[in-house]
């Protein structure tokens, strides 16, 4: 199997630890992965302002540079789910749906595809508080959802459970959205700042040491609302906690 | 087009500078999801409940036409007078006439979004006519002058001490008083005068069955009932997606229209209308208003299925933190954000973008509609129609030049970083930066991932 490393856009510039994270994780498992250097971003930025017609530039990198991968893996719910819903070309339709349909979130491929049942070298022992991003949970389904009534069931609390030491806390409202929202968070600063706030209280309230999650997106608005606290709570990607003590 | 200001987000920032304001209507909204949670897990059958309920709604939907005419005709048969209009204007012409009519000048109104939506009460009261609200919330905001903040709980907004302030100066209450059970009294008295002095009563409508002719109008404090039985004639006015097929189906909604509402098992009152009583007269008015224009658009038929039971304001995390008057029309919150631009894109074009698109609104709609599907898809419609702001345009097509163009985006990621690295102060500014008012920015590391994975294999292969 030929796996695409996708690294969303702002996990390159600003979270390369996630991106080494990831790789490494994969690499530890036994697959063998590829990173097509001129990938760049998955088009959601654009798409949900209300201009997905002037992401087609976008797409047609993507699709070029992942033309070669089985399936695609990358460490973010939203990034996954937009192009698992919106990735399109009309020069190239066969393979944008064949794309469409392999590209998987981290936490989902390790879980559905490798069905990893241990992480034996993985320590972490820490009060950990899992924000469970909107996009991977109710898009993806990587977990079930308080609205409805259906089996619990959680894929990265799954793997969490999996690392020696970590202390899984429990929240007050396990899936409320932290408020990023992608370019909602300028538009809507006063809102968006407010529901991170929020957010970052039920975790540090029910003494949360790091808060961690499969998407660094709603992870940098929670970090950069403790930071402005002065918090000593800091944040990680779960690649990072899964990787912890190799 | 002329583009929208984005009234949401300054009326939101607006409403969370009382935080403590805010974080009380955040919780007070909560403590209702809660309580539809706990009324939803009580029916092991809820999703299917759902699914059902979707389903005769897709099928009512697909032949309104066959539905609204049967509808008339048994109503007809029934002795109700029908009419039918195509938007605000007509439904509050109808309304006004009736009244002429009758020669009458007081109306008790049970509540109804749908005359919210088509502004009645300031039309009749230009009339001259006197229009009381009957339901308590309702009445409370009639008392301020304010459009209700919630489909279902009009006044969720106030406290009991501005009950207590409101009622002093218009009702005589005892100044500084705020205990429920005396303002609910004083209340209860003055509309009791109301409610026998009225020439007519009007209420909304819940459902209408096609089958039977007859509706079902659902309240909890049976004010549509005292409005309708003492008054000479009645006007249920209702906008045409509330028909049904059949008698049958009314308990799939009901179950799920309480429960999804309040959390209450069912309604205090769901009362049934068919016929007038003798000597007395029924009238039922049909409102297009944009509806069949939102029937015609397959992306947002769906939201024609709305039974108007307000779980998604309760459940959405930027409704319950900015109130319902930030989204400037009558039904707020996520469905109405999908509902306001079809009757005025301009006007409404900021409320798509109320919203983290986080789907939780569509999990907890009663009729399974697609809402951040269509929230998304309108934020389409609007960017196509030159209706966002035109920075937004201005730096999406920025992005999309350089997200197209692999070297760019790297020398620009290269520069950005280092631009953070030398001036973080400018970075973190929070006049030239939004997202730094209230957060910080991350710290630019020195290397993307990009240039590490470069390195790595530079010395696997070297």
């Amino acid at each position: 199997m030929n796996v695409g490393l996708f690294i969303p856009c702002y996990v390159d510039q600003f979270y390369p630890q996630v991106g080494i994270a990831t790789l490494r994780l994969l690499e530890s498992l036994g697959v063998r992965v590829v990173f097509p250097m001129e990938q760049t971003c998955c088009g959601q930025p654009m798409a949900n302002s209300g201009f997905q017609r002037l992401s087609a530039g976008c797409d047609k990198n993507f699709i070029r540079n992942f033309a070669n991968c089985d399936v695609v893996v990358g460490p973010s719910g939203s990034c996954v789910l937009h192009l698992k819903e919106h990735l399109h070309s009309d020069d190239q339709p066969e393979e944008a749906a064949r794309l469409r349909n392999n590209v998987y979130e981290l936490c989902e491929f390790l879980t559905d595809v490798l069905k990893v049942e241990q992480l034996p070298k993985a320590r972490f022992p820490y009060r950990v508080g899992l924000h469970t991003s909107c996009h991977g949970q109710r898009g993806l389904r990587l977990s079930s959802m308080s609205e409805r009534m259906e089996p619990k069931f959680s894929k990265p609390e799954q793997l969490l459970r999996l690392v020696d030491g970590l202390d899984l806390i429990q929240l007050s409202h396990p899936d409320e959205c932290c408020g990023f929202g992608g370019t909602f968070c300028v538009f809507e600063e006063a809102l968006s700042s407010k529901m991170g706030k929020d957010r970052v209280y039920d975790h540090v309230q029910h003494g949360a040491e790091v808060i961690t999650g499969g998407d660094m997106s709603c992870l940098m608005q929670l970090e950069g609302v403790l930071h402005r606290q002065k918090s000593s709570v800091r944040v990680m990607h779960i690649a990072e906690i899964l990787t912890a003590g190799n | 087009m002329d583009t929208a200001s984005p009234r949401h987000a300054k009326a939101a920032e607006a409403f969370l500078r009382d935080e403590e304001n805010a974080d009380w209507h955040n919780e007070t909204l909560w403590f209702v999801r809660s309580k539809r949670d706990r009324a939803a897990q009580s029916l092991p059958e809820w999703e299917d409940l759902r699914e059902q309920a979707s389903q005769i709604k897709l099928h009512s939907l697909s032949k309104l036409d066959d539905y609204l005419i049967q509808l008339e005709e048994n109503a007809r048969q029934n002795g109700v007078i029908v009419h039918w209009a195509a938007n605000a204007d007509e439904h509050n012409r109808i309304v006004l006439d009736i009244m002429r009519k009758h020669k009458a000048t007081k109306i008790v109104k049970s509540k109804s979004m749908l005359t919210e939506e088509c502004h009645l009460n300031p039309y009749l009261i230009k009339e001259g006519i006197e229009v009381i609200d009957t339901d308590l919330g309702e009445r409370i905001i009639q008392l301020r002058n304010e459009p209700p903040s919630h489909i279902v709980m009009p006044a969720i907004h106030l406290k009991k001490r501005h009950i207590g302030d409101l009622f002093h100066l218009h009702l005589g209450t005892d100044a500084g008083a705020d205990d429920p059970q005396y303002l609910t009294e004083a209340a209860r008295i003055h509309l009791r005068q109301k409610f026998l002095l009225a020439d007519v009563a009007i209420t909304g409508v819940n459902f209408a069955i096609a089958e039977t002719g007859g509706f079902v109008v659902c309240t909890n404090e049976g004010n549509a009932d005292l409005g309708a039985h003492l008054a000479k004639v009645h006007i249920a006015c209702m906008g045409i997606e509330k028909v049904i097929p059949k008698a049958e189906h009314l308990g799939v909604f009901l179950r799920l229209l309480a429960r999804s509402a309040t959390g209450q098992a069912t309604t205090t009152y769901s009362s049934h209308f068919r016929k007038p009583a003798p000597g007395q007269e029924m009238h039922l008015v049909l409102v297009d208003n944009g509806r069949t224009r939102q029937l015609a658009s397959p992306d947002f038929r769906n939201s024609l299925k709305c039974i108007r039971c307000g779980a998604c304001m309760n459940t959405c995390p930027v409704y319950r933190r900015s109130g319902g008057h930030s989204y400037h029309t009558a039904v707020a919150g996520p469905i109405g954000s999908i509902l306001a631009p079809n009757i005025d894109m301009k006007e409404y074009a900021d409320l798509p973008f109320a919203s983290t698109l986080c789907g939780s609104c569509t999990n907890v709609c009663p009729v399974k509609i697609d809402i951040h599907q269509q929230l998304y898809k309108w934020r389409q419609v609007l960017g196509e129609a030159g209706a966002v702001e035109p920075t937004k345009k201005i730096g999406m097509t920025g992005m999309d030049v350089l997200f197209s163009h692999p070297r760019l985006y790297r020398f620009a990621g290269r520069a950005g970083r280092w631009f953070m690295q030398k001036f973080p102060s400018l970075a973190n500014k929070s006049s030239l930066n939004p997202w730094a008012i209230h957060r910080d920015m991350p710290k630019p590391p020195a290397q993307s991932f990009r240039d590490w994975y470069a390195q790595q294999n530079q010395k696997d292969n070297g």
